[in-house]
């Protein structure tokens, strides 16, 4: 059931999108499809890197997606490619039909409004010289709001996400970690925007802030309607926040679909490492687990493996492993779930 | 179970004070635990509770600091310690492995001069017998081809990989004591389950005693036997690992317990989240640290909570277990009561 209305995809890459079975009149508020990022290699010093190759994936409104991975997986450069940090050079980004993946700088600034962004490190991604007020406004006057709606609004983002708006003229470094973290997230949600796109949002903070920041964005997309695109190394909270999950390996998705499935029953072989990898706070449950220790370490970008990229690690893999990269698609009995692998585990 | 594990490490009424410009910070306040062969204490603790700050001082590294209390390491004191003895422990008795090892491994030499220049040091061997050394150590904590990889300089390495030439640096002297601050913080789930592997193997054939430094309880509860939760620089709570996570005493800790995310939640009610964030210790309060953050200190009545307010709460052991809570948790409630499901 292939909906007639997509673009259809080139050979050698990710096919059989059709996994959602979503009815066919409410298109997903972001599309990717087939998105690639190559980054050039200095000449003659190093290779090119695909950091990211042929992913696709729809986010409805008001839906989480949890992007998982290791480091060096490309779940950060597709982040940065949806909210065009950086231009794909490869596939397509539509946001609410439209195609933004080549878009100029100016006519991106209006969708600045739509999509924007929460990142990893609190404290490095707030201007130290621009106090709270200036911060949170800053992307309302860059939309040309008057500046004194801009502070009101400021204020009111300030009560919104649990910070105190008497603090407006505060400086970042007034904040600990916890609260900086809310005042990025209230600068993004300035624009009212309907996707954020939040990069490891809760890995700097220490345990017993995480939760906090966790409830409040749940909060607030319970409150504003928001789409989240959630993106963290981080497979506990992931669970906790998303819809679906979408595992990435080497720039490539190896298992999509909602997140009761892929949790519970997960067919990659990578993801059913990855989560076995976990450590649980229970050193009852920890001492009974059977784990699955991978070997060796994720190979580069720069010099990827032939066939499957995951095949070097994998306990499964066979000669066709070594040769034909598999491509998504739908689980035996895995309802809606995709996975790209020769031999997923039966759910 | 065998004898009763033999104490290697005994640290008592331990404090860290640093000069800084405000007025002296106290990092570390009357901390005291001790650590057995063949065993692992966990501690954990969050940003600026003190944790990292103990490791240094038990290896001698606080330079600037004023460092009072008792360090024993094998019966001999370390505190008040003279530098020149101090080396001849560091690398032969104890040794430390840090969170980032392209950060604490030299880039200039190859990574076999590096472990070799340990054994030279502390053996006096000569280069080719420690270049041999340094090779072995690197095929037992499990990198391929180590001959070959011995020649290589630590950019040549992945984390992971860098990490076990840390190990094998640790071990070349053959310690007693290992002491691993956030050893795979910086590292992926599925290398870190690897290297927290590694150090489980290393320790038991050499029945290492090793204290274990991470804010992640997941980490603890795989690795740990006995743990020490921090909270400002003190001891908020000290037992086996089973306990901890059975059943809380400290507030703090079942206020962590709490508000993880785990992979084995069966439901998605709200995290219930512990306010406020941890505590400066540039303005200690004269109380219990965790005071503004404590649902038991604000359930109780107005005399209670002002002494936890005012009276810093003392470590009291009992049942081979001690809290610093003038507001314990019975023992029999367990932690949570959130559905749980088994999971592979």
């Amino acid at each position: 059931m292939t909906p007639t209305d997509r673009p259809a995809f080139s050979a050698g890459t990710p096919a059989g999108q059709s996994a959602q079975p979503a009815p066919p009149h409410t298109d997903p508020l972001l599309s990717v499809r087939n998105l690639t990022m190559t980054f050039p290699g200095r000449r003659g010093r190093s290779a090119a890197v695909r950091a990211v190759d042929g992913v696709s994936f729809d986010v409805a409104a008001g839906e989480t997606l949890g992007l998982v991975g290791e480091s060096g997986c490309g779940k950060s450069t597709t982040g940065r490619m949806i909210v065009r940090l950086l231009e794909p050079t490869g596939g397509s980004v539509s946001y609410d039909g439209r195609d933004i993946s080549h878009l100029a700088q100016r006519e991106l600034r209006p969708l600045r409004r739509e999509i924007q962004m929460v990142f990893q490190d609190p404290h490095s991604s707030l201007n130290p010289r621009q106090t709270v007020a200036r911060i949170i406004a800053d992307p309302l006057l860059v939309q040309g709001s008057p500046a004194a709606d801009a502070r009101r609004r400021a204020a009111e983002l300030m009560e919104l996400v649990g910070l105190i708006p008497e603090h407006i003229d505060r400086y970042p470094h007034e904040f600990s970690g916890g609260q900086a973290q809310r005042i990025g997230i209230a600068r993004s949600l300035a624009t009212s925007p309907r996707l954020v796109v939040a990069d490891e949002p809760v890995s700097a903070l220490d345990v017993s802030v995480q939760a906090q920041i966790v409830n409040l964005m749940e909060r607030l997309q319970g409150e504003l309607g928001l789409a989240y695109l959630f993106i963290a190394h981080d497979l506990s909270v992931v669970k906790r926040v998303c819809d679906r999950v979408a595992v990435m390996y080497l720039g490539r998705i190896v298992e999509i679909g909602p997140r009761e499935r892929v949790y519970t029953a997960p067919a990659h072989p990578y993801t059913r490492a990855l989560l076995s990898a976990v450590p649980l706070p229970d050193p009852v449950a920890e001492r009974s687990r059977e784990r699955i220790t991978l070997l060796g370490d994720p190979p580069s970008p720069a010099a990827p493996p032939p066939g499957c990229t995951f095949h070097p690690r994998c306990l499964k893999a066979q000669a066709i492993c070594r040769s034909e990269a598999p491509v998504l698609s739908i689980a035996a009995h895995g309802g809606t779930r995709q996975v790209a692998c020769h031999f997923p585990e039966a759910a | 179970m065998a004898a009763e594990p033999e104490t290697l490490l005994s640290v008592r009424d331990l404090s860290v004070t640093f000069q800084a410009e405000g007025g002296p910070v106290r990092a570390v306040d009357s901390l005291g635990f001790e650590v057995h062969r063949g065993r692992t204490l966990g501690i954990v603790g969050e940003s600026g509770s003190g944790k990292s700050v103990t490791s240094m001082a038990v290896m001698g590294l606080h330079t600037g600091a004023q460092v009072t209390g008792s360090i024993t390491l094998d019966g001999r004191e370390l505190v008040g310690l003279a530098e020149r003895d101090l080396n001849r422990l560091r690398g032969r008795k104890m040794a430390m492995v840090f969170q980032d090892p392209l950060s604490s491994l030299h880039p200039y030499y190859t990574v076999g001069e590096q472990i070799a220049e340990h054994h030279r040091v502390h053996f006096g061997s000569r280069r080719a017998a420690a270049r041999r050394r340094a090779v072995e150590m690197l095929a037992e904590v499990g990198i391929p081809e180590p001959k070959r990889r011995a020649g290589e300089y630590p950019h040549q390495f992945s984390g992971g990989m860098r990490q076990r030439v840390m190990i094998a640096m640790a071990l070349a002297c053959e310690p007693e004591l290992l002491i691993a601050d956030e050893p795979t913080t910086a590292l992926d789930v599925t290398v870190q389950a690897q290297i927290l592997e590694l150090i489980a193997r290393i320790q038991q054939e050499r029945s290492l005693a090793v204290v274990l430094i991470t804010h992640d309880l997941g980490v603890v509860a795989r690795v740990a036997h006995e743990v020490l939760v921090m909270y400002g620089g003190r001891a908020a709570e000290q037992a086996p690992v089973e306990a901890v996570f059975a059943a809380p005493a400290h507030p703090y800790t079942r206020g962590l317990l709490d508000s993880l995310p785990r992979l084995d939640d069966a439901d998605d009610a709200p995290l219930r989240a512990i306010p406020g964030s941890p505590p400066s210790l540039l303005a200690p309060a004269p109380g219990c640290a965790f005071v503004p953050r404590c649902p038991r200190a604000a359930a109780a009545g107005t005399d209670a909570s002002e002494r936890c307010e005012r009276v810093r709460p003392r470590l009291v052991a009992s049942d081979g277990r001690a809290v610093a809570c003038h507001l314990p948790l019975s023992p029999a409630i367990a932690p949570t009561d959130r559905t749980r499901k088994v999971i592979p």
